[in-house]
């Protein structure tokens, strides 16, 4: 008997046009994070619900050719690093840590705000990457009666 | 009053006896807490609510799948189940004699809160006065939040990397 | 007053869950009740008769009515550090029932080592 992998044929066509729908719109969410209600936080566990929604549509393994293993923890550890890096830029330039340095521009635009859409950007990329994380370690790992070996951590 | 509806709804999560009925049942207060922030006029967290709400749902599932659920014995000792009752009880005695000291439902104090929305708009660009909050007044805050989001990543990898045997 | 007294009862109902019940997943369930109350009763400090939703509309309004945008904030983190709690606790959990086949706590109490 054949084991179908993944879910059912009208789930899998759907999947194929809701998933870039679900990630442009947390793309939205955060990069309009200063005008309308988001933010980095909100529109980061959106993104990991569009990753998450691929792969339980159609196993692990497809998932996973498109996001490996390195690009999940580089993309978690520069955001960290990102948001890190802002805080200290505003020290050298301007006196103060955390100053908000960069000009200002006209308000209600998408440029407006200084450092507040950088910040959005790092704190999506580690919120992100960092929930798919933990969902992808937890479902990988397999309750053992047979000596067969779990995924050995990312 | 969706306040009720959430406290009947936490009651059901409580006694059902299968798990993945009460773990539903937990879903359905979060949703009810999501439209008490759209009536308190919290939209920012409104969004937050929810789709953290499903993220967790869909994690705590993973926890109950192929799990036989045991039986839940009564047997316990009277004393234990006296204690707990009693310990909530001098919870809401003591809580109903704090809550007369706030001030009134309707009419916060505000000391700081005036402030931050006078300067807003000047002093960072932004028109959302939460982002504002977060990212540029208190960004020590969310730098802290960061780094305790990257430890629970660190732990939750460090406590499934391999798979046991059964013994 | 009343509003303060009902969010108290459902926090209270969330502490009796986790004193009470023998499954380690109820545990669980109970903890995220109480969360849910806290941040409802922050929230509920808040808020400002007949007043907006903290997002500046036009460019000259700057004398609109909002609600205090202080516990919002605070409590944008407190929701998110609440999710990483709960997905700890899972993993240790999956863990446990890994090893020793059950969730009640008295068997594992009994099957020590």
């Amino acid at each position: 008997m054949k084991q179908e992998k993944g879910m059912t044929l009208i789930v899998k066509r759907i999947t194929k046009v809701t998933v870039s729908l679900i990630f442009l719109f947390g793309v939205y969410i955060v990069l309009h994070g200063h005008l309308t209600p988001g933010g980095g936080f909100a529109g980061g566990v959106i993104i990991a619900l569009s990753f998450i929604h691929l792969v339980l549509a159609f196993g692990k393994e497809a998932a996973l050719k498109r996001i490996t293993d390195t690009v999940i923890s580089v993309s978690e550890s520069v955001g960290g690093l990102l948001f890190w890096g802002i805080a200290l830029l505003g020290l050298v330039f301007a006196g103060t840590y955390f100053l908000n340095f960069l000009p200002k521009g006209e308000p209600f635009t998408l440029f407006s705000s200084g450092t507040i859409v950088l910040c959005n950007i790092a704190i999506f990329l580690k919120v992100g990457a960092g929930l798919f994380a933990i969902f992808l370690a937890l479902a990988l790992f397999r309750i053992t009666d047979d000596k067969q070996e779990g995924r050995n951590g990312l | 009053m969706i306040i009720v509806l959430m406290i009947a709804g936490a009651i059901v999560a409580m006694e059902l006896e299968d798990l993945l009925s009460s773990i539903i049942a937990l879903g359905a207060v979060g949703i009810g807490l999501t439209l008490e922030f759209l009536l308190l006029r919290a939209p920012d967290l409104a969004i937050t609510q929810l789709v953290v709400e499903i993220l967790s749902l869909i994690i705590l599932i993973r926890a109950t799948v192929g799990a036989k659920v045991p039986q839940e014995k009564i047997k316990a000792r009277v004393g234990y189940f006296a204690f707990a009752v009693l310990f909530v009880v001098v919870f809401l005695v003591f809580s109903y004699r704090a809550l007369g000291a706030l001030p009134e439902f309707g009419a916060p104090i505000m000391k700081i809160g005036a402030q931050y929305i006078r300067d807003a708009l000047t002093r960072t660009g932004a028109a959302n006065i939460v982002s504002a909050v977060i990212l540029d007044f208190r960004a020590y805050d969310t730098l802290g939040e960061a780094t305790v989001l990257f430890t629970s990543v660190i732990g939750v990898l460090a406590i499934l990397r391999k798979a046991g045997r059964k013994q | 007053m009343s509003l303060y007294a009902l969010c108290s009862i459902l926090f209270s109902i969330g502490l009796y869950c986790l004193l009470v019940k023998k499954n380690l997943v109820k545990k669980i369930i109970g903890l995220g009740i109480a969360e849910y109350a806290v941040n409802l009763f922050f929230i509920l400090l808040g808020y400002r008769q007949n007043g907006e939703a903290p997002i500046v509309d036009t460019y000259a309004a700057a004398g609109q009515y909002f609600v205090d945008p202080l516990p919002q904030a605070l409590i944008l983190t407190s929701i998110v550090i609440g999710l990483g709690v709960t997905a700890v606790m899972v993993a240790i959990s999956v863990r446990i029932y890994e090893k020793y086949r059950t969730f009640d706590i008295n068997e594992i109490r009994r099957l020590k080592g």
